[in-house]
């Protein structure tokens, strides 16, 4: 599965790659926050492909040794908020300086009838773990994630 | 997957010999059909793990065995404490102590049949499944520390259970060396409104028929006859769990970077178990252990009441509660010697064989229960486990059948409506709050689960008892 789910229409900026019993998320962007922010997009795909609308705001700041293990803790953070907040969340804005991240994600409350949630993440995991720059101007933040 | 790259032992048994940094030989038991269609990345895997400190005998994977995350699925490693062995997050993962427990309802399938439906419809309304779902269970700090410590005792205590299933679970329903204090608040709060929640994914309450009795002796013992009937949940130590692997898997990868040592795999990131990490681990790790036993005698409970609703003159009993994602601490034989081993267990059942100190005095003829997860259209199998799986497995045997496809690929090919509707033509009846969550898990992208066990059995790991069809499937 791809998308454009809260992107410019048809600029396809994120997608799902296949794991054995799982599945993996990878965001691609000008800029390695963008890349987080349309993985995160990937990550909220894996739950629902219903509209998720953006009510309510959450704020969350990580850090880590190295920006892959960054990447995990953005994905990781988001899973946190998904869980104990009951919420799906549709946009997303990212400051990445150095090893420290801070991010809003915007969403609103799970309603099982709409959005039909089709899985639980577990949490992001460091297998197909990788955050780079491609060259011409392509970073890409990819994982598989636990559901 | 390259069988030029094993040593074929026996028939089932397939042996990949040391090289590289390998420490121990790794062995895979399967049948030639299961090893051909094994993904490349377990024999990877089982190098990676073999390559661990303080690793004993070998790296092992069972019949079930797919790419996992550090450790394959189905993939059990042992380690010796005074020989600089290590614990490993990855080893036990993100779901601990993620298991099977079934339970005998007393009514047979010819009972069943006038109320299946409303029966289906009340099990989905009262047992709390799937994203966004909350439990009737709210704990606070204190009872929060008591369910940690006590388990499914805990539950019990709280009216939640009954006593007489405490033998009939691991650990005796309470896992000791749980310590709540390496428990973050992080975790914590995952699980406040979690507890008696099924989850989602490949996690399950089934009703189910028991179609085929394949031993009637180890069957009676069991308490199981053909079209009986019997209620079989899948699921685990929930957000909590969830968030103590997450938590100690980073603070692993970190350690491990901070003290110079370069892993093969993050994922198989690990501590000495003689150190303040790997304590802190094992004491977090036995706390969700007990969050998953309680959490699954919950689930029971509720059960229970659905059951007593529809047929007031049975009583639901426990056979069996067993998880598949845990490391243990377990005393086993080692060239002539009893030594006290870490066993990782990631995606594999323990199986004790008969005459087990380990087990119930009325178990202990028969041997353990060993119990099977299959796909919702497939079926599931209950097993014994066998003496002849200590000196092969450190008494381990496969937990399910094992996913065939990813669920990227599943969705590509199934419609969750059209499963729904042709599995209710066979007389299974799903509910789910997604069709896509069913497609996903559709049977088809699982592996052929009765290929799984048979392998199982003439490996010598576990014997097949009883095969169970499903009449009901609650999913999250």
């Amino acid at each position: 599965m791809n998308g454009t789910l809260g992107t410019a229409v048809g600029e396809t900026k994120w997608e799902h790659f296949p794991h054995a019993a799982d599945v993996g998320i990878r965001g691609f962007g000008k800029t390695v926050a963008e890349a987080f922010e349309q993985a995160a997009l990937a990550l909220t795909a894996v739950v629902t492909t219903a509209e998720v609308r953006p009510l309510i705001s959450v704020t969350v700041e990580r850090e880590a040794p190295d920006i892959e293990l960054l990447f995990v803790e953005w994905l990781n953070a988001i899973i946190y908020e998904m869980a104990v907040r009951k919420m799906l969340f549709s946009r997303f804005a990212v400051t990445v300086d150095g090893t420290q991240l801070r991010g809003t994600l915007w969403g609103e409350a799970v309603d099982v009838a709409r959005h039909a949630p089709a899985c639980e993440p577990k949490g992001a995991t460091y297998t197909a773990l990788k955050v780079a720059n491609e060259g011409s101007g392509v970073w890409t933040a990819a994982c598989i994630v636990d559901v | 997957m390259d069988l030029a790259r094993f040593t074929r032992v026996d028939e089932m048994t397939w042996r990949i010999e040391p090289h590289g940094a390998m420490r121990v030989p790794g062995i895979i038991y399967a049948d030639e059909k299961l090893m051909r269609d094994m993904d490349d990345k377990v024999y990877e895997q089982i190098v990676n793990v073999a390559t661990l400190p303080g690793i004993v005998k070998a790296s092992y994977a069972m019949p079930d065995a797919h790419w996992g995350y550090g450790f394959p699925i189905g993939g059990v490693a042992a380690f010796d404490a005074e020989q600089g062995g290590i614990v490993s997050a990855g080893g036990v993962g993100f779901d601990i102590s993620c298991g099977v427990r079934t339970m005998l309802t007393g009514v047979k399938v010819s009972d069943i049949l006038s109320v299946q439906k409303d029966l289906a419809d009340s099990l989905y309304r009262q047992i709390p499944a799937g994203v966004g779902s909350t439990g009737a269970i709210t704990l606070d700090a204190i009872e929060m520390d008591a369910m940690l410590s006590g388990g499914a005792q805990w539950a019990i205590n709280r009216g939640w259970g009954e006593a007489r299933d405490l033998d009939r679970i691991e650990e005796g329903g309470e896992m000791v060396g749980a310590i709540p204090a390496c428990v973050s608040e992080r975790a914590r709060e995952r699980q406040r409104r979690e507890m008696g929640t099924l989850g989602s994914g490949n996690h399950y309450l089934e009703v189910q028929a028991v179609t085929q009795i394949f031993d009637t002796d180890v069957a009676r013992t069991y308490g199981l006859d053909e079209d009986d009937v019997v209620v079989t949940i899948h699921c685990g130590s929930r957000g909590l769990g969830h968030q103590i692997g997450t938590e100690y898997l980073r603070d692993m990868v970190i350690a491990a970077k901070a003290s110079g040592i370069v892993l093969p795999d993050r994922e198989l990131a690990c501590a000495p178990i003689n150190s303040d990490i790997g304590q802190r681990y094992l004491g977090a790790m036995r706390a969700a252990i007990n969050c998953a036993l309680a959490n699954r005698e919950i689930l029971g409970h509720f059960t229970r009441r659905v059951f007593a609703h529809f047929f007031p003159d049975e009583s639901l009993k426990l056979l069996f509660d067993v998880s598949h994602n845990t490391c243990k601490v377990e005393r086993h034989v080692i060239d002539g010697k009893r030594r006290q081993l870490f066993v990782h267990r990631k995606g594999a059942t323990r199986a004790f064989g008969p005459g087990h100190e380990g087990l119930p005095a009325d178990l202990r003829t028969a041997g353990q229960p060993v119990l099977i997860g299959g796909s919702m259209g497939t079926g599931s199998y209950i097993l014994a486990g066998e003496a002849s799986a200590e000196p092969k497995a450190f008494s381990s045997a496969c937990h399910g059948a094992g996913r065939a496809m990813s669920r990227h690929a599943a969705l590509k090919q199934w419609s969750g409506r059209k499963i729904q509707d042709d599995l209710a033509t066979q007389g299974i009846f799903i509910r789910s709050p997604s069709t896509r969550g069913i497609a996903e898990e559709a049977p088809g992208a699982y592996k052929d689960v009765g290929a799984v066990v048979a392998a199982a059995e003439h490996a010598g790991l576990a014997r097949r008892v009883a095969r169970l069809r499903p009449l009901i499937c609650i999913k999250g």
